[in-house]
């Protein structure tokens, strides 16, 4: 398997596109590993590549019960940036916004970053003061940030319904180096990249059960047999609490389902990524040209990956409401994927709770921004056996201490964060 | 997904606000072990894939509280009835 370069694709252009090889080998797994990972989306990948990059653990495998990316990593919105408020968060979202702009060429493959920007609206005199003191957390973070006025958002967005009567634009806090990537990339380009380092990725290899030696996990069932390891890593998003099942544990998780939309393409519009303040709607564009779009979580406990009609019509209020040109517009096709919302919105990266095992999970409705620095930390975490300070707060003990990280402020109901 | 509220009979979901599982029950603040107790009442879920027990207001409706039988996989009802006063470990039907 070859670079990819400007060499490769001549080479291979001038010999009729014979010379590609597969990006990853289909692995067969092996009786025994070092760590298993569970879960082939960007976390579980991105985990197994830094395991072998950083750490020099290369008897890694990733156990995938379908393909690759066929979860939330195949199913989100793209979005990527690091606009949070909380100590606990920011330094870990700035962390992987930092990953994210030297990926490509880590990875040597084009995930298609685009640092395209994300404008968050404000409609009152006291948003405006919210983001403001959010735009200066962020910057006490290392990340930019700035606080536009109206006539500054009017400059780069003229379509959006600025003298709507009831949630005027006054103005927005805008990430510049925010924006999207492509998420199907992300998935194989840390597939190809771990594989390359000796990580086998195992597709269609469903994990069913633990092998325990005592309180410890040793290993995994599999629907292709039982595999052991020295380390057991969880990256199963959603499918979480479905696993930890087998082990009694109960966890501060509840799964939802979260829908999204594509609009007909259409000629560049919308400049970045833009979220409207009063009503959850947010948009951008794609590099097709269709307007990707989304809302809230439909709100109810679901592992259905579908959702219900009045999301659909609370997203088009919200679209109206911020755009209304999008009233003109016909949806390709929108679909759902299976969110693991947790207790105070916050995610999970953890050492246990058990010996052998540990936690990664808990990314609500914002993890892919989050794959580099969740698989970055959670490698350093398995590798060492402790935290790194960017996960340090992620622990799964901080509910019971009262440690929470509540961005939003709304308690322990995952359906309102 | 729609609700057939006893009292309103089969509505949209729209007009109910969900709370979740209705398993969890509020412990007695007394009990010795209530500190865990509570942990495990305000924050930890079976988050269960299956037939599941759960509370729905019926907010846009006659405003009562429901015990929805949903399969959480597939969205499937099968039984929505009247909750009523709730006590630790007990929930009295009417
Ligand atoms: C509609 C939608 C829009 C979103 N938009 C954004 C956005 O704009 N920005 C953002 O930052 N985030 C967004 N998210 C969230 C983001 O997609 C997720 O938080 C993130 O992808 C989760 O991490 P992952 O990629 O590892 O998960 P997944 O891709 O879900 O990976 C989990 C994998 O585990 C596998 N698995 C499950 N059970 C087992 C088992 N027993 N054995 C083996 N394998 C198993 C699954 O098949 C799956 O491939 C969105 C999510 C959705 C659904
Ligand atoms: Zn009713």
């Amino acid at each position: 398997m070859s670079r990819y370069s400007v060499f490769s694709l001549i080479a291979n252009a001038l010999n009729g596109q014979k010379g590609w090889t597969p990006a990853w080998r289909d692995a067969v797994p092996k009786p025994s590993y070092d760590v298993i990972i569970v879960g082939g989306g960007g976390h579980g990948l991105a985990t197994a590549y830094y395991l072998a990059k950083e750490h020099g653990i290369r008897n890694v495998a990733v156990l995938e019960k379908g393909h690759i990316g066929s979860g939330n990593a195949g199913r989100n919105t793209t979005i990527i940036r690091s606009n949070y408020l909380l100590p606990g968060n920011e330094p870990f979202y700035e962390w992987s916004m930092k990953l994210w702009e030297g990926l490509e060429q880590d990875l040597n493959y084009n995930a298609m970053v685009s640092q395209r920007g994300i404008i968050n609206l404000y409609h009152s005199d006291g948003q405006r003061d919210a983001y403001a003191r959010r735009g200066n957390a962020m910057r006490l973070a290392g990340a930019d940030s700035e606080l536009l006025d109206r006539e500054q958002v009017k400059a780069l967005c003229p379509f959006l319904d600025f003298d709507n009567s009831r949630f005027p634009i006054k103005g927005g806090l805008m990430q510049a180096r925010a924006g999207t990537a492509r998420h199907d990339a992300v998935v194989w380009g840390y597939a190809r990249a771990a594989d390359r380092l000796g990580v086998d990725i195992v597709q269609n290899c469903e994990v069913t059960g633990f092998i325990r030696e005592g309180d410890a996990v040793v290993g995994v069932e599999t629907n292709r047999g039982p595999i052991r390891a020295g380390k057991v890593g969880l990256a199963v998003a959603g499918s979480t609490s479905r696993l930890t099942k087998h082990l009694g544990l109960r966890l501060p998780i509840e799964s939802h389902v979260l829908q999204a939309f594509v609009s007909e393409g259409l000629k560049p519009l919308v400049p970045g990524v833009i979220t409207f303040g009063m009503g959850h709607f947010y948009v951008s564009q794609s590099d097709k040209g269709g307007l990707v779009f989304g809302g809230d979580i439909d709100g109810y406990n679901s592992y259905a990956q579908r959702g219900n009609l009045p999301v659909v019509e609370d997203v088009a209020e919200g679209g109206m409401a911020l755009m209304p040109l999008i009233g003109r517009l016909r949806m390709l096709r929108s679909w759902g994927g299976l969110v693991d919302m947790s207790m105070d919105g916050s995610p999970i990266i953890d050492v246990g709770p058990l010996p052998g095992l540990f936690l990664n999970t808990a990314w609500n409705y914002g993890g892919f921004k989050a794959t580099p620095a969740s698989g970055w930390c959670f490698a350093w975490t398995i590798a060492k056996e402790e935290a790194h300070r960017f996960n340090a707060a992620f622990r799964l003990d901080r509910f019971r201490t009262g440690h929470v990280i509540d961005e939003k402020g709304v308690g322990a109901q995952p359906n309102l964060h | 997904m729609r609700i057939t509220c006893p009292y309103c009979g089969a509505r949209s979901s729209h007009e109910f606000a969900y709370l979740g599982d209705a398993a969890p029950t509020r412990p007695d603040p007394a009990d010795p072990e209530a500190p865990d107790a509570f942990n495990a009442y305000v924050y930890e879920r079976d988050n269960v894939a299956g037939v599941m027990d759960e509370l729905w207001y019926h907010s846009g409706g006659c405003r009562r509280w429901l015990t929805v039988t949903r399969d959480t996989r597939t969205h499937a009802i099968t039984a929505v009835r009247f909750t009523t006063m709730r006590f630790t470990g007990t929930e009295a039907a009417e």
